[in-house]
């Protein structure tokens, strides 16, 4: 009896991970592109400005998926770290591994574009607020867990203390989704992500949730073609990983 | 399952347990201070520093701004629906000041309970719509109000 379904573990076969990441991370990477194009003529085109900040509001198109994907990345990098760690499955690591850059990347964009926006709407480029401390603390956990898999040279060893750091942080993730409920900040409720009816008009909705899902695939493109390298690299004495070699003629 | 790996999931499921309440107790401990700023209530309670920095936060009361013609001096009131205060500033307001709309001022508690501010800075709300519709809710609200008084 296993937690973990027969398929999955097939999959995460090493060789059978490299020809599936391979493939999944071209397709995800074209739906993305074809998905970002959309979603920009939208939204930076073709929807209305909002009704107090005018043409400003633009940028929630990039900053408000960015940071959904800054916390999603965590939840996916955290879990895979755990499962990778818990049944030793090296795709899983490896996973975990490809997801803490792109997460990294998607944390400094919020924070970036959230300064740009707050200048001119706030007033100011920065405040010690709840919502904008914890997410600046996202981006120190992802900073750390890629400075601890690099550190450690046992991949065992940097595998079980990069896990136990991804879960211990996992904690920040309900902090910035609630820190506009539970404290007073400047940083203003949510939007979409809530129990109760959106309140953002349906035409600013629709781009916005383009823009979301394309974000969601080109991590998934960036991800697999991440992790397929570090399936290579951790497995570069295997004779699955000359063969491939030997077929490719590089050799 | 192999009794390792269950030991190293009880390990993860421990970890995250004994994380997730020693956060939720902090955080509960350090509930006030998290607060990016104080309520009109709160500084009338009298929970707000006295001769230091602090930030107040509320909404604009309306016909509540006076400008000074002479100068960049501004004063106006914030209210929580419950109290009032007095905030008076010297600057550049930021582009969303408005009557009505929240916002949060850095400043120090004077001799006569109004804040000195020395930042103001603009909150957002959650609501993002086109012009029109907004011009078209306020007409309809306004009606609406209209035909209250009528009846």
């Amino acid at each position: 009896m296993s937690i973990i379904p027969n398929w999955l573990y097939r999959l995460s076969s090493p060789k059978n991970f490299y020809r599936f990441a391979g493939t999944a991370s071209n397709w995800c990477g074209w739906i993305a592109l074809f998905l970002f194009v959309i979603g920009l003529y939208y939204g930076l085109i073709n929807s209305p400005p909002d009704y107090q900040q005018g043409d400003t509001t633009r940028i929630m198109y990039v900053h408000v998926p960015a940071a959904w994907m800054s916390m999603f990345v965590y939840m996916v990098m955290a879990i895979s770290a755990a499962v990778g760690m818990i049944w030793r499955i090296k795709a899983s690591t490896a996973f975990a591994n490809a997801s803490a850059p792109i997460g990294a990347m998607f944390t400094a964009l919020a924070l970036a574009t959230g300064m740009l926006w707050g200048k001119p709407m706030w007033g100011t480029y920065w405040v010690w607020d709840a919502r904008l401390t914890s997410e600046l603390i996202l981006l120190f956990l992802y900073l750390g867990y890629m400075a601890l898999q690099s550190a450690i040279d046992d991949r065992e060893t940097a595998a079980r203390a990069t896990a136990i750091l991804a879960l211990v942080g996992m904690v920040n993730i309900p902090i910035i989704h609630y820190s506009v409920e539970w404290w007073n900040t400047l940083h203003q409720g949510a939007t979409v992500t809530k129990l109760d009816k959106p309140s953002i008009h349906i035409s600013m909705l629709i781009p916005l949730l383009i823009m979301a899902v394309a974000f969601k695939f080109y991590y998934l493109s960036n991800v697999f073609r991440r992790a397929r390298c570090e399936m290579l690299e951790r497995e570069q004495d295997k004779l699955w990983v000359r063969e491939l070699l030997g077929e490719n003629g590089s050799e | 399952m192999r009794p390792k790996q269950r030991n190293r999931l009880v390990l993860a499921i421990v970890i995250v347990m004994f994380v997730a309440i020693s956060a939720a107790l902090a955080l509960t401990a350090l509930e006030e201070n998290i607060n990016l700023f104080y309520s009109p209530t709160m500084i009338a309670n009298g929970e707000a520093p006295q001769g230091r920095l602090f930030r107040a936060g509320g909404m604009v009361s309306e016909g509540s701004v006076q400008r000074d013609p002479e100068s960049l001096e501004v004063s106006f009131r914030l209210n929580d629906e419950a109290n009032e205060i007095l905030v008076k500033y010297t600057g550049i307001l930021p582009d969303l000041f408005r009557e009505g709309q929240g916002i949060v001022v850095q400043g120090k508690l004077g001799p006569d309970g109004s804040v000195m501010a020395t930042e103001v800075l603009a909150k957002h709300d959650e609501n993002y719509m086109p012009p029109e519709v907004e011009h078209a809710l306020k007409t309809a609200k306004e009606a609406a109000a209209a035909n209250a008084e009528k009846e």
